[in-house]
């Protein structure tokens, strides 16, 4: 096989590596091709037919993300036969689709909402019944709703590859079919041995699968996203820390993190609430009335000059040796640095540790 | 002016007297919805979603007409007031297209953002007929859905603002009330000048920018604020990037005395199309080719022999 | 971590040694995955069958405590098979006669018992390990929290120099660090004994230049650890003591003690974001600020360097790096700074290891140390061609039991670790609706039939005693663990099992064994 092939995309030759689908050839070449079921990181089904493509000579429409590039295609991505075949399917799912967008949790990131809106695709025009199940709300961090799910499967593909735990799978056949937990269980039972590390919400292109939390709090586009790394384990996952008005309303996938990409556990998408915690320390406090005294709230003025008066007369006193400091390994290595200065440059000691041996 | 003190959710505020409790309500940082109400505009107090509960009132109130008075206790956010904008909301979005898929003004669509915020959402206990109006997309420059409409009455109000344009009012009575040209005519045939002062002010998707539509979501543009230069009015339009591209130029909210007109929003587009070059063309072959401003102005060789003395 | 965490998933041979790795490193964990579906073969070396142990090819439920044993046998299995890689233990390593004689007598038949598996086993593992194109040694506080902790990882370091499988991509040593920025903390010289950058205070240049930098002079004295720094507090010779961002009145093993040495202490401030359990015995308490509120660093397992950005202000108003050099300043250290890259920039200064970073350097991706100079991108395995010292040095290490054993009184091991949905002492988690929505309340886990000994059923409430304290805890019967062992979190005030803990301590590098302590365990009612 040789190592580069040429073909032609919407009337322009391009020439990339042999054996790359059709799919991959327009994104490298800046041709925006929508796909549902599609992610480069999982198995390719070719199932929802959306990236569907016309290939001269070619009989079908066939679908751009299983489809090889050979030598001399000649391939047309917004063709009159391609956007009607994308209409037509997108007309489909918006026959069974809940007409909820002003709540919807995912609107403002939804793909069935940015391609309908791409092809100006309004109104349904097969009216028939629609899939009404109750949604599930067993999990405490993931809202379930299969009345949304367009059945693309990647939350099935991403559990079962990636998180390797098969949580869920499509059940049932034809109209009756959704993507359930064993048994049609919840997520949030103990037996469905869901781990909410939300991976399946990060891959998720339509608002069957959300955020709990931010349910009402904030819409993709009102929220300014801040890339940080994780404060629980080791690993150093990195994710967007979501903000509006000032406040941390949530967490969502980075996929240019270098140690996780998309993939969280439960603590590092979910575990922020602490942050706007009620007891949360606002003011420095000083104990007043000896070791049994009661905590008073005081200015960071007095606070620090209080903590430096009373570690300068401990240290004239007892010398160097009587002074101890813990720093932290939740703390940025930057102040973990300062402390290490507090311990060998202020106070004159190398007793300084932290809880590594924890 | 005296200043009056009332109490608003708990907290004690000093404000002028003689403001009403939503600019009040917004001084001390709480977001109060609307839909009626705009500054510089006559306040009808009609649509009530600005209801607030006071101390010791009988109704629920609202905000935007009623002034403050010394020792009121208002609750912006109370039970009773959240029922009340839930209502509003639910009768709202019963008899409402719910094509916010692809409507133009989702992303900024007020009707949406309270919807979210009180979490209204359809089937409403109020499902019933809808409204079953021609859209009117007569016209290059706007985009009338009167199914969209929330009956606000802001655009009507806006164009009366202007002196001798008067161009549309409320029509008709009851369910089949709408905003009307003269005659109910579609735009085009009306004195409408498409200065697009009342799409600037449209809370909802009943009035689009024509020439917008189809080229992106409210939250893919950055806007840039620009001042029309075209007389001395000196009126302002955003100008819409998408991936750092214009895609078009959009009216303002319009300042009192200030007048907006299509000339002037055009103008500007035009300005800032993004299919200007930056550099001449040259007629090589029969074909236009780029060229520097030396070289079509015929001073290449005269500015290399400045450069070269420069050195 | 010698090697990264993107390598794991081309390991053809995982080692995986006292380590919890699905509940307490998730996201390692999903590599593990990966290499196991490529065909990777995985051997989980745990008292516990936690999840990780039953994806594993093999399981071995060895008795804990018992990981000289079986590292030790390994190493038996592979000098007298002569699988060990006689290239790079003849050029890499020295010590190798020291070793031999060392594991002599752990033949596989004389600790089968103890190791909990059959002799068979043991040496198909060795030869596996020693035979796979790249292996690596993945371990946590399994390895670490004993008594013998020291000698566990110089054990976990023989074998792996005697098969040559270290310094190659995806073959080498990895320790999962368990904290976020435990790795920063250390490189940073928060140690009693080393400067930033492992630079030892023993040594003269170091204390020079150290001295030089910054302009007080060092002393060469190493400082006392957590742990004797409590013990110095207990006898009153330890004063005042500045804590930042830690909670030793949940996580330090006998809190009995740590309450009565922090008590003891004339002065204490502590720095942190709630009024945890040490905060409470402060004279001084300064509010810290979370992870969101400022800019920094962080440095992950596998020594990546990464951006901590701000996303909002302070909730009380200052970053805990404004706090510190504000204090270092009132102290009569005048320490000013306009941001964080700054105080890194004067770090990077003096750590070798991070010369060549910056936070130009850091934006996507981070960089891994080493990084000596700002051209270089970054180290992603560590002793390629040559070890830190020069040669590899092999030390024979014996098995020594852990210091407590159970006997007739406390008839059981108490093992602890961590949850999956938590958190260290949970001043964060428990403090998370979802999280404390789906794991609201501690358990012990204890084996059905010690459990049907007691009369003890599922869910009922138990009291744990050792010869420090003892708590009430609800029971989960579960085959997990094996018999005469139970195993909770140190998660939960509610369930504080490190008043049960043993503070006895590794003699070199102190750290306490919290993995054994003998316990007994009481029907409540």
């Amino acid at each position: 096989m040789a190592d580069n092939v040429t073909l032609t995309i919407n009337g322009r030759k391009v020439t990339v590596q042999a054996g790359i689908t059709v799919l991959e050839a327009a994104q490298q070449n800046g041709i925006d091709i929508p796909t549902f079921c599609h992610d480069p990181e999982l198995s390719k089904p070719g199932a929802c037919r959306i990236c569907v493509v016309e290939i001269k000579g070619w009989r079908n429409l066939p679908p751009s993300c299983v489809t090889a590039v050979t030598e001399g295609m000649e391939v047309e991505t917004e063709s009159e036969a391609v956007v009607e075949a994308r209409r037509t399917i997108l007309d489909l799912l918006l026959a069974n689709h809940p007409q909820d967008c002003m709540t919807c949790q995912k609107f403002g990131d939804c793909r069935l909402a940015d391609y309908a809106y791409r092809y100006g695709l309004r109104k349904t025009t097969f009216i028939g019944e629609q899939t009404n199940v109750p949604v599930d709300e067993s999990s405490a961090v993931i809202t379930r709703d299969v009345n949304k799910c367009i059945l693309c499967g990647k939350c099935v593909r991403v559990c079962a590859e990636i998180v390797g735990r098969n949580v869920v799978d499509f059940v049932s056949r034809g109209f009756t079919t959704i993507v359930s937990p064993a048994l049609e269980m919840g997520l949030g039972e103990k037996e469905a041995g869901c781990v909410n590390c939300g991976s399946c919400v990060a891959v998720c292109p339509v608002g069957a699968l959300t955020e709990k939390n931010m349910q009402g709090i904030a819409r993709p586009w009102e929220v300014e996203k801040v890339k940080t790394t994780c404060p629980y384990c080791g690993c150093g996952c990195n994710f967007d820390l979501n903000v509006k008005d000032g406040k941390v309303v949530g967490v969502t996938s980075n996929p240019t993190s270098a140690v996780n990409g998309r993939h969280l556990c439960v603590k590092g998408r979910f575990g922020y609430d602490f942050i706007h915690s009620s007891d949360r320390l606002t003011l420095p406090l000083i104990k007043k009335g000896g070791k049994d005294g009661d905590f008073v709230e005081v200015s960071w003025d007095e606070a620090i000059r209080y903590v430096a008066s009373r570690l300068k007369e401990i240290k004239e006193e007892n010398g160097s040796e009587a002074m101890g400091i813990l720093s932290s390994a939740r703390c940025t290595n930057e102040e973990n640095y300062l402390m290490n200065k507090l311990a060998r440059v202020a106070l004159g000691t190398n007793n300084i540790d932290h809880c590594a041996r924890l | 002016m005296a200043n009056v003190t009332l109490t608003i959710n708990g907290q004690k505020v000093t404000v002028p007297s003689g403001i009403m409790v939503l600019e009040a309500a917004e001084m001390c940082g709480y977001s109060v919805p609307t839909f009626c109400h705009e500054k510089d505009l006559t306040a009808p107090g009609a649509c009530r979603i600005c209801v607030v509960e006071i101390k010791g009132w009988r109704n629920l109130p609202p905000s935007c007409v009623t002034a403050v008075a010394k020792g009121m206790e208002v609750e912006t956010e109370s039970p009773k007031v959240i029922e009340a904008r839930k209502t509003i909301l639910e009768l709202m979005v019963a008899n409402h297209p719910l094509d916010c898929m692809t409507c133009e003004k989702s992303g900024s669509c007020k009707l949406q953002d309270y919807a979210y915020r009180y979490q209204v959402t359809s089937p409403t206990p109020y499902e019933g007929e809808k409204k079953q109006f021609a859209v009117d997309d007569s016209n290059p420059y706007i985009y009338r859905d009167p199914n969209k409409c929330i009956l606000c009455g802001k655009c009507v109000a806006i164009c009366k603002a202007v002196a001798d344009r008067n161009v549309i009012d409320y029509a008709f009575r009851g369910f089949n009330t709408k905003i009307a040209t003269f005659m109910d005519t579609e735009l085009k045939d009306s004195a409408c000048v498409y200065c697009n002062r009342c799409v600037s002010i449209c809370p909802v998707g009943a009035l689009s920018d024509r020439n917008m539509m189809g080229k992106g979501r409210t939250w893919d543009f950055t806007r840039e604020e620009v001042t029309c230069t075209f007389c001395d009015s000196g009126c302002k339009f955003d100008v819409n990037y998408k991936n750092g591209k214009v895609v078009g130029v959009t009216a303002k909210n319009p300042s009192a005395g200030r007048p907006l007109c299509l000339k002037g929003r055009l103008g500007t587009e035009f300005m800032k199309n993004a299919d200007r070059t930056d550099l001449p063309l040259i007629n090589k072959d029969g074909e236009f080719v780029e060229v520097s401003w030396e070289e079509a102005l015929g001073i290449a060789p005269i500015v290399e022999k400045i450069n070269a003395l420069k050195k | 971590m010698t090697n990264s965490i993107g390598e794991i998933s081309e390991c053809d041979y995982l080692f995986v040694i006292g380590s919890n790795t699905t509940e307490t490193h998730p996201i390692i964990s999903l590599q593990m995955r990966k290499a196991v579906s490529r065909g990777a073969k995985l051997v989980v070396v745990d008292p516990r069958k936690t999840e990780i142990a039953e994806l594993a090819d093999v399981h071995v439920p060895l008795r804990p405590g018992a990981n000289i044993p079986l590292l030790n046998t390994m190493c038996n299995v592979i000098i007298a098979e002569g699988l060990y890689d006689k290239e790079f233990v003849a050029n890499r390593t020295e010590g190798f006669e020291e070793l031999k004689l060392a594991v002599e007598n752990f033949t596989p038949e004389n600790y089968t018992g103890i190791i909990g598996v059959p002799a068979e086993t043991i040496r198909e593992i060795a030869r596996g390990y020693a035979k796979a194109g790249s292996a690596a040694i993945f371990y946590t506080m399994g390895i670490t929290q004993h008594t013998s902790g020291t000698n566990n990882v110089l054990a976990v370091a023989n074998l792996a120099m005697l098969t040559g499988q270290i310094g190659k991509p995806s073959s080498g040593v990895n320790p999962l660090r368990g904290q976020n920025n435990v790795q920063g903390a250390c490189d940073m010289g928060a140690l009693p004994n080393v400067f930033p950058g492992y630079q030892g205070v023993a040594v003269p240049e170091n204390v020079e230049k150290f001295t030089k930098a910054w302009g007080v002079p060092q002393s060469a004295k190493a400082g006392l650890t957590v742990g004797e720094m409590m013990d110095a507090a207990h006898h009153g010779d330890m004063k005042a003591m500045y804590i930042l961002g830690e909670n030793p009145m949940l996580s330090d093993p006998d809190i009995t003690h740590v309450q009565q040495a922090l008590e003891n202490l004339e002065f204490l401030v502590v720095q942190d974001i709630f009024l945890t359990e040490t905060a409470m015995l402060a004279d001084v308490v300064l509010p810290g600020a979370s992870f969101a509120e400022k800019d920094g660093t962080f440095s992950n397992t596998e020594r990546r360097v990464q951006r901590v950005r701000k996303a909002i202000e302070p909730l009380a108003g200052k970053a805990d790096w404004e706090v510190i050099s504000e204090v270092l300043t009132a102290l009569g250290y005048p320490h000013e700074y306009g941001s964080a890259s700054e105080i890194f920039d004067e770090a990077a200064r003096v750590t070798p290891q991070y010369a060549g970073i910056s936070y130009a350097r850091l934006e996507e991706k981070g960089l891994q140390w080493p990084c000596p100079n700002t051209e270089h991108p970054g180290t992603i395995y560590l002793h390629d061609g040559k070890f830190s010292r020069g040669l590899g040095k092999f030390t024979g290490v014996d098995f020594e039991p852990p210091a407590e054993l159970p006997d007739e009184e406390y008839p059981f091991v108490l093992n602890t670790g961590r949850r999956l949905y938590h958190y260290h002492t949970g001043t964060m988690t428990r403090r998370t609706k979802g999280l404390n929505t789906i794991y609201s309340e501690e358990s012990i886990e204890i084996n059905p039939a010690d459990a049907c000994k007691l009369g003890i059923s599922d869910g009922e409430l138990v009291k744990v005693s050792s010869r420090r304290g003892s708590i009430s805890v609800k029971a989960q019967v579960t085959d997990m663990i094996q018999q005469g062992m139970v195993f909770t979190s140190f998660h939960f005030a509610e369930a504080p099992v490190n008043f049960l803990t043993n503070s006895a301590r590794d003699s070199i590098c102190k750290i306490p064994e919290l993995k054994v302590a003998a316990v007994k365990v009481e029907k409540v009612s």
